[in-house]
């Protein structure tokens, strides 16, 4: 189902057109209204007028989280307070949160990419949508709010949290999409069965849209298999507009990127090069219809790759793939990259192993050493020492063929991994680097 | 005359033995027989307790994973070579011994020892055939 068809199937070269005249609109009005652009345009020494094609953005300078916390709070807006209707910020863990300022048009597009997106999966006014990602100044909770308004589905705004009390909801309501991210959604399963004797794949939701935070293939299966429905990926960040940037199609081959209202670039992370279609590498946006705060050549810090070839569900306009890590997520061990989800991969390959799981790092001899803390599953125990040792050594085996280095695997107790309600923390980095 | 037992999985942390040991206490269900398997990592407590079924509940109330699994209890006579002469039997059968400990109780003159193999069943027949005396569930009970 298509909520926009003659966009969301435009011919290449009309896209490019519209994208083109955008991209010259946006940094024209950057340059004229935001000093900070106007500073780092001239440091660089070009003009809005240099840009006569799409290729010529990468004489651009990107755009930073360091940028933005330097612009705190509203630095980086290219409108008046007065146009600003709502503001949103990031959490803000690892310093100044980051502030995204949205005027009353911001607030409509981003309804539009939401609405695109559920509407993609098939999500209509006749459905009832339990929102669990949380509201305030997270985007995730309003985000998603508005766009199922805006298709007239029935939003039930559960906002994070409160495990039994949503799990209620979705059996009374009889909720039949739920959107959150995909740890809370594992935990509302593991609950619902275990506190209180409801099986998740009785409830009558069809299908969930899954994002911000980092998931893999297997953690979807788990989410399918649970629940009995189909889980969605949605992508989207709050320097470009929260989630609604990029959301999967039914064909579940990549996320279609709103190219209308975004330009995308991957580049090499280390140099800043843009790579070639169908590399990996780190997804930089510009957003070309932000009114409040547009962003040109944002650098995401997300890996992906970008495909263009045509998908299944007919729509024209780009793909990500799975956002495979966080350059800043990336941990280096004795030199080798990992992230995170290789590792989350390979332990949910052995049978009847839960998806709670938590790396934790230590370098006791100067040397690095990886521990991953899986929970021991009423599945996979047994009286006998060896079969747990069998386990363990296999998911040791697993996880080395996955990043390349050794690592020790200890089986904990269940629910001695902390749960969250938000994004699951997943790496505990105890090695006192300096 | 397979007897039930109850199997605990530990983290090797402090006071989760006390705390497994409490939640069976707490609902009054008494240990029998028991025996820890350690690795530096983790360890398994084993038991034989009067109402495996509670003991089982209780546990998974206070968040342990456990598992009841079958074994064997066999009346060994309290002198020197009689454990010996019964895993001889096992043994000559070809069939592994998985792990084995003891009863505090004692029932007549015999000691009360419990067996895990590789294979329950044909280690029954076998022992039975040799005149071994396995103890019922009934028999744990009165113990």
């Amino acid at each position: 189902m298509f909520w926009n068809k003659e966009i969301e199937c435009m011919d290449e070269e009309k896209l490019r057109e519209l994208q083109l005249k955008k991209l010259k609109e946006v940094v024209k009005r950057v340059y004229e209204r935001v000093p900070f652009y106007k500073k780092k345009f001239d440091e660089k020494g070009i003009k809005p007028e240099d840009i006569k094609t799409l290729d010529d953005i990468k004489y651009l300078p990107f755009t930073s989280k360091m940028d933005m916390r330097e612009a705190y709070p509203f630095g980086l807006f290219a409108e008046p307070l007065s146009e600003i209707v709502e503001v949103h910020t990031s959490s803000g863990t690892t310093g100044k949160p980051v502030v995204a300022g949205y005027t009353r048009k911001d607030i409509e597009l981003w309804a539009e990419l939401i609405a695109r997106s559920l509407t993609m999966i098939g999500v209509t006014k006749d459905d009832i949508i339990q929102i669990a990602y949380g509201y305030g100044l997270f985007t995730g909770g309003l985000g998603f709010h508005y766009g199922a308004q805006k298709i007239g589905a029935t939003v039930v705004p559960a906002s994070a949290g409160n495990t039994r009390r949503q799990i209620e909801l979705m059996k009374d309501f009889g909720t039949t999409v739920i959107a959150c991210t995909p740890s809370y959604a594992l935990y509302l399963a593991e609950y619902a069965k275990e506190e209180m004797g409801i099986d998740p794949s009785a409830l009558k939701l069809k299908k969930g849209s899954f994002g911000a935070e980092m998931w893999t293939e297997e953690m979807r299966k788990e989410i399918e298999k649970r629940f009995g429905i189909e889980a969605y990926n949605v992508y989207g960040l709050t320097e470009i507009i929260g989630p609604g940037v990029a959301h999967e199609c039914p064909a579940k081959n990549g996320l279609h990127i709103w190219e209308d209202h975004f330009l995308v670039e991957i580049i090499d992370p280390e140099t800043g090069e843009t790579l070639p279609e169908g590399q990996e590498g780190e997804l930089v946006i510009t957003s070309l219809s932000r009114e409040g705060m547009p962003m040109i050549r944002f650098r995401t810090r997300d890996i992906t790759t970008l495909h263009r070839e045509k998908c299944d569900c007919g729509r024209t306009l780009a793909r990500i793939e799975r956002i495979k890590g966080r350059s800043d997520d990336m941990i280096k061990v004795r030199g080798v990259m990992i992230f995170p989800y290789q590792i989350e991969q390979a332990i949910l390959e052995v049978q009847g192993v839960e998806p709670h799981y938590q790396i934790v790092l230590t370098r006791p001899h100067y040397l690095d050493e990886i521990e991953v803390q899986v929970e021991m599953s009423k599945e996979v125990f047994s009286d006998d020492v060896k079969t747990i040792e069998n386990l363990r050594k296999k998911l040791e085996k697993r996880v080395e063929e996955a990043v390349g280095v050794r690592v020790k695997v200890t089986l904990v107790e269940p629910k001695s991994i902390p749960r969250s309600e938000g994004k699951a923390k997943r790496i505990i980095d105890k090695r006192n680097l300096k | 005359m397979k007897i039930k037992q109850i199997s605990v999985f530990l983290e090797n942390k402090k006071g989760r033995l006390y705390e497994a040991l409490k939640a069976v206490a707490d609902k009054n269900i008494n240990i029998r027989a028991l025996s820890i398997a350690d690795t530096s990592e983790f360890g398994i407590l084993r038991m034989i307790v009067n109402n495996p079924e509670e003991a089982k509940k209780a546990l998974e109330e206070n968040g342990f994973t456990t598992k009841i699994t079958n074994v064997i209890a066999v009346g060994v006579k309290d002198e020197p070579g009689g454990l010996a002469e019964i895993l001889k039997y096992l043994y000559d059968a070809d069939i592994n011994v998985e792990y084995i400990y003891a009863f505090v109780e004692k029932s007549k003159e015999k000691a009360v020892v419990v067996l895990k193999t590789n294979n329950l069943d044909k280690s029954i027949s076998i022992l039975q055939e040799k005149g071994v005396h396995l103890l019922s569930w009934d028999d744990i009970l009165k113990l």
